[in-house]
């Protein structure tokens, strides 16, 4: 009797919760504009902010945004503090044997380097990039010096003050940093295979969501409206 | 906040400047130092218990309850801080989950392990993922004090165990002659006097704890540091209507004022409880007090 009431109650508990369940947690860094940045208010905002409230609309979810520093977003997300990362996170082999990617939502695009001037020579010098990122695995490849830092306003950082003499990361970003102090170089790196949600591997589902909104979204053409609108890639 | 902040662009100076320093980012700075404040006030006194507790633990005859407040010591002491921090709380948290994913889903035949996720059913997440973001934060926040809470306890209970041990045997003789039994011994004559003796070792705990909020970050909560570094970042035309250059310097001075304020006002008021509390006490303090009396 009592494990039927129990029953029951879990019951209810669930059915009231069916409304809410739907609700889905976006992570994000909320510091790599024009990808994601955190705006005046201190809210989300940016090119992902845009596209992730399209695709929650299109797949009819309820999202919330977080902010987690970079270096443990992946962790984060596999221990279920939120159910997706947003992130201009690219595609790569190594990400993927931990967690699950969408169909890409922005072209692979090209990384590129920015200097104090154009003569630096890459390969004897010292190049910056973000911690855990394509760039920095790169850059370790290529044999070169590598400096890592953990947010993306570092990295540039280090350039400015003559700690690095350079620095690697998507041109996106890169484009909005370039001053008249500072100049990118013409030599640019193909690396990575487009940007794409990460998602638990378990949660197959909301991966299949997701990609049906990419898709609509690639059909009929708002993605690359987009695109275009924030700068952040070349376009489908 | 402002009618003249509208279109900040015209501005200049000081209007500029007020404008800028009142933009919703910022409050949000603001907030974060109630945030840290805040975690201190309710920190200090739960290390503190914690503290105690390992300390009489640890003295305590009966050899089990003995191990376990050593072992709390010896164990949390020896654990650097910042693996303390990523592994416990994590750890606590899935071990939450995993307690409230047995009871609530009996039925559940997944395995909650599926190779690095970590799956429980949706009513037993803690906080439920349909909770608004805030319920989410003050779980953090929650976390974030009890792990504060156990790691510096585990120092407090070394500093208070030490203390105890330096309260003169005689006292404690005269109190059982006197026909104190060891309860009443522990309450009114150990206890009393352990004070004077823990003080300047808590304090140092003081002063590190406040220095060692900027871990709150890693726990998640949003704490002045990561705000500093947000908010001094370059900032391009594009994405704000205050545009500026790397300003973190400023700041992190900011920062810099605010913690050694804080620290001084600490100082001072701990060199008053000291002074209060080695009132007619047995030692070097206590007697330089009775003296100045005259």
């Amino acid at each position: 009797m009592k494990s039927l009431i129990l029953g029951t109650a879990i019951a209810a508990f669930t059915g009231t919760l069916a409304f809410a369940e739907t609700t889905v947690r976006l992570g994000t860094e909320g510091a790599y504009a024009p990808w994601n940045f955190l705006n005046d208010a201190g809210e989300v905002d940016g090119f992902e902010r845009e596209l992730g409230d399209e695709l929650c609309t299109r797949a009819e979810l309820t999202c919330e945004w977080v902010t987690n520093e970079w270096d443990s977003i992946i962790p984060n997300l596999t221990s279920g503090n939120y159910d997706a990362i947003i992130a201009g996170m690219s595609i790569t082999d190594e990400r993927d044997e931990v967690i699950d990617f969408t169909q890409p939502y922005t072209p692979p695009d090209p990384s590129a380097y920015v200097a104090l001037s154009t003569d630096v020579d890459l390969a004897s010098g010292v190049i910056a990039a973000q911690a855990t990122t394509i760039q920095a695995a790169f850059i370790a490849d290529q044999g070169w010096t590598v400096i890592e830092f953990a947010t993306p306003e570092e990295t540039v950082a280090a350039v400015r003050n003559g700690e690095a003499d350079a620095v690697l990361a998507d041109k996106s970003f890169l484009d909005t940093v370039v001053d008249d102090q500072l100049v990118m170089l013409e030599r640019s790196e193909a690396i990575g295979g487009g940007v794409g949600l990460g998602l638990r591997e378990s949660d197959t589902e909301l991966r299949d969501k997701f990609d049906a909104a990419i898709q609509s979204m690639k059909d009929d053409g708002t993605l690359n409206t987009m695109i275009a609108k924030w700068e952040v890639a070349s376009q489908w | 906040m402002f009618s003249y902040c509208t279109d900040p662009s015209t501005l200049e100076g000081l209007s500029w400047l007020s404008c800028y320093l009142s933009t919703g980012k910022h409050m949000a700075f603001y907030a974060s130092f109630g945030t840290v404040l805040l975690l201190l006030a309710i920190t200090a006194p739960t290390a503190l218990l914690f503290g105690l507790g390992g300390a009489v633990a640890a003295r305590a005859s009966f050899a089990p309850l003995s191990w376990f407040g050593r072992g709390y010591i010896a164990i949390v002491r020896g654990v650097p801080d910042i693996a303390f921090f990523l592994f416990f709380v994590i750890a606590l948290d899935q071990g939450i989950e995993w307690l409230r994913h047995k009871v609530k889903c009996p039925d559940w035949s997944e395995p909650i392990r599926q190779g690095s996720d970590f799956l429980v059913c949706d009513i037993a997440k803690m906080p439920l993922s349909a909770s608004p973001q805030w319920v989410h934060e003050i779980y953090g926040f929650w976390l974030a004090i009890l792990t504060f809470a156990i790691v510096f306890g585990a120092f407090a209970a070394n500093v208070i165990y030490g203390a105890m041990q330096a309260v003169p045997r005689a006292q404690l003789e005269t109190a059982a002659a006197y026909g104190l039994n060891p309860r009443q011994t522990f309450r009114r004559i150990l206890l009393p006097q352990m004070w004077s003796f823990a003080l300047p070792g808590l304090s140092n705990l003081w002063m590190v704890l406040i220095k060692a909020t900027p871990l709150l970050f890693l726990l998640g909560v949003e704490d002045i540091v990561y705000w500093a570094r947000e908010l001094g970042g370059t900032k391009n035309a594009r994405f704000t209507d205050y545009p500026h250059g790397d300003w973190r310097m400023w700041y992190f001075l900011a920062l810099l004022v605010f913690y050694l304020g804080f620290t001084k006002v600490s100082e001072m008021v701990l060199s008053r409880i000291t002074v209060r509390l080695s009132r007619g006490q047995a030692t070097v303090a206590g007697e330089a007090l009775r003296k100045a009396k005259g």
